[in-house]
């Protein structure tokens, strides 16, 4: 019979080697789940994970997964920290959309002002605003020990109708012949997030992913702080002993990842996006959930993860256009990502053992 | 403006209508949790069951059969949640999540080609001259049946927890793992069956949306009910009876603010559409306030992994 005992620390290798094995999992899983739809499941594997990175167009898409990765790699940064404490902010679809709001509200506001002040101004303002909208869990659970996970993402719905509102009302074009959405930023050269050399996919919200993820490093190697999130994660106890202030862990926690996510949303709406609208967001922030873990909360294994999750992204737009894949189907393939890697996870925590049938007396 | 244009009485025997899924879906919930499961992928098992229930009815042509499906399919993809905790030990907060994400692709995958078509309509109870009564006909006796459905369950469940020797283990289960097991109670056999209840009754609350309520299929028309249903569950601290109570309370909220947007008042249609979230989030901050008397009810064992050493 099999049995499985408790390792008595998590298993290095196969903490390497769970996230590969789930993907590959995932690709087989998958696979099946695209032959039930009647596609042929080598092909639209191969479409996903290969022509994005090797076929004829790949000098179109290899930017893409830039341009699709760094909002994914910015927000589950964030996340990742706020997880391994057992801080469960489920809301970074809210943050993302605040940070974009408040970002583009203010270059909306000062159109068409032409200043080197005005782009910089609106990266504050996203990771304000996207710190904003996360304090308010924050401050409800260490005020008053008020649940995070059903308050940030409670938030959600709230940001995503203060944008449908933004983006019929206030912030409306008022040269854009009644359509919903603002101006579009792409035009607005102060405030456009442009790419830093043409065709790389490279711009600020690349770089700031960058720092971030560095940053992270070396904030969970180095600094007290760092510790102190690690300690929490893998024994409270030990933690409250040792003096730790979770009030302040909380509040740092979800602070630093709305921070994070608003910018993510500004460096969207200010970039590729262009425009404040109704379906500006499209889930990057619930996709980055799956991202922080498969990553395996560790910095430069979320940067790979995002990266990877960016390829599905692109891979499912063009087997949507070339093979009739439905858009949903990838949003089930990355849900199913994140179960094989939690089941593949057992393997990290635990020892699988032959054992002879024993007969307890 | 016109507020004389809303009928309490319509009000009323609309918010029934209109809590009925959560009310489903929160009941289920507090059967898993009251096994010391958190599961939080209510939301998905709710728009799967929504998609199975509408797909099934729409295809046989009977909402029953749909009602049936949408129980399975609630409760079959529950069972991947159940197998993962239990069996693989993996943290319930991220499969939960998990559950969420991947249910809301699966459903929208699904539901494709049956956006934009009508479902069979359900039966709805008419008595002769009883459900013509003036105010308590609407309110009690023409409703569908689904209504009745969800108020029986809640009975069934408040019975169950209270007075049967399994409702006992149930909570015994959910109260301390370990004790349960010490005394020769299959731990992981009644929570992944606490589980696959959940799954039904989210399955149903989801059919309960897209074949009664709405009664149509869009994607990712939960729109966060399954969430709501959650925080109901905390709101009545592990009560089934007070389950009822959270569930009209936000059904009426939702009603209310439908009611509004139709009469013209002057808040802008997106401020109260928010509404059913803040007042959930000002409910959760009212109950957690009160720290002492809401975690007395949660089951200690609520989340914790379950592994027998020896």
């Amino acid at each position: 019979m099999l049995r499985v005992e408790k390792r008595p620390s998590p298993s290095k290798t196969w903490g390497y080697l769970a996230p590969i094995l789930a993907v590959i999992a995932t690709m087989i899983g998958g696979g099946m789940m695209f032959a039930l739809l009647g596609k042929d499941p080598f092909e639209a594997i191969r479409i996903i994970f290969y022509d994005p990175l090797f076929s004829e167009f790949a000098w179109y898409y290899r930017p893409q997964l830039l341009i699709k990765g760094a909002p994914l790699i910015l927000i589950a940064i964030g996340l990742s920290m706020g997880f391994r404490a057992g801080v469960w902010n489920i809301g970074a679809e809210g943050q993302y959309i605040i940070g974009a709001l408040f970002g583009a509200g203010f270059a909306l506001a000062v159109y068409p002002t032409e200043s080197v002040f005005i782009f910089p101004s609106m990266i504050i303002l996203g990771a304000l605003g996207g710190f904003l909208w996360a304090m308010i869990p924050a401050i409800l659970k260490t005020k008053f020990g008020t649940n995070e996970i059903l308050v940030s993402l409670m938030l959600v719905y709230v940001a995503e109708q203060l944008l449908a509102s933004m983006s019929l009302g206030l912030m409306k074009n008022p040269e854009g012949f009644g359509f919903p959405g603002s101006r579009n930023l792409q035009q607005y050269a102060s405030a456009h997030n442009a790419e830093l050399w043409i065709g790389s996919g490279v711009h600020m919200g690349v770089v700031f992913g960058l720092i971030a993820v560095i940053f992270a490093y070396v904030m969970l190697a180095r600094h007290q702080l760092g510790f102190h999130i690690r300690l929490t994660g893998e024994s409270p106890k030990a933690a409250r002993f040792a003096g730790v202030n979770p009030n302040r862990l909380i509040i740092f926690c979800l602070g630093s990842s709305g921070a994070l996510a608003g910018l993510a949303g500004l460096f969207e709406i200010a970039g590729p996006s262009g425009q404040v609208n109704i379906d500006f967001n499209v889930g990057y922030g619930f996709t980055a959930i799956i991202v922080a873990f498969l990553g395996r909360l560790n910095p430069f294994g979320i940067m790979l993860a995002g990266l990877l999750m960016a390829l599905t992204y692109i891979g499912g737009e063009i087997a949507q256009s070339s093979l009739g894949l439905p858009s949903a189907a990838i949003q089930a393939f990355q849900g199913m990502l994140l179960f094989f890697l939690l089941a593949v996870d057992l393997l990290t925590n635990f020892k699988i053992k032959w054992a002879k049938t024993e007969i307890i007396v | 403006m016109d507020l004389s244009a809303i009928s309490p009485t319509l009000l009323v025997a609309s918010l029934m209508v209109a809590s009925t899924p959560i009310l489903l879906a929160s009941i289920g919930e507090l059967v898993v949790e009251k096994s010391g499961v958190l599961n939080l992928g209510v939301e998905g098992m709710m728009i799967t069951g929504a998609i199975c229930g509408f797909a099934a009815a729409v295809l046989t042509g009977s909402p029953m059969i749909g009602f049936v499906c949408a129980a399975l399919g609630g409760a079959t993809i529950s069972l991947v949640f159940a197998v993962l905790t239990q069996y693989f030990l993996s943290n319930q907060v991220a499969t939960g999540l998990a559950l969420t994400l991947f249910g809301l692709g699966l459903s929208a995958m699904l539901g494709q080609s049956y956006v934009g078509i009508k479902p069979p309509t359900t039966y709805k109870l008419d008595l002769p001259l009883i459900s013509d009564v003036p105010i308590l006909g609407p309110i009690l006796f023409s409703h569908d049946f689904t209504v009745y459905a969800a108020l029986a369950l809640v009975l069934g469940v408040w019975w169950f927890l209270k007075y049967t020797r399994r409702g006992l283990i149930l909570r015994a289960v959910g109260e301390s793992h370990d004790a349960a097991h010490a005394l020769g109670y299959k731990v992981v056999r009644v929570r992944v069956l606490a589980i696959m209840f959940g799954g039904a009754c989210a399955g149903l609350g989801g059919a309960a949306l897209s074949l009664v309520r709405v009664p149509q299929w869009t994607e990712g028309m939960t729109a966060g009910s399954g969430w709501i249903a959650l925080a109901i569950v905390v709101f009545a601290s592990w009560k089934p009876e007070r389950i009822l109570l959270g569930a009209y309370l936000f059904g009426g909220v939702a009603v209310l603010q439908l009611n509004l947007q139709a009469a013209g008042v002057s808040i802008p249609v997106e401020y109260l559409s928010m509404s059913p979230y803040l007042i959930t989030i000002i409910v959760l901050v009212a109950m957690s306030a009160n720290r002492a008397k809401s975690a007395l009810n949660a089951p200690a064992a609520l989340g914790r992994v379950f592994h027998a050493s020896r």
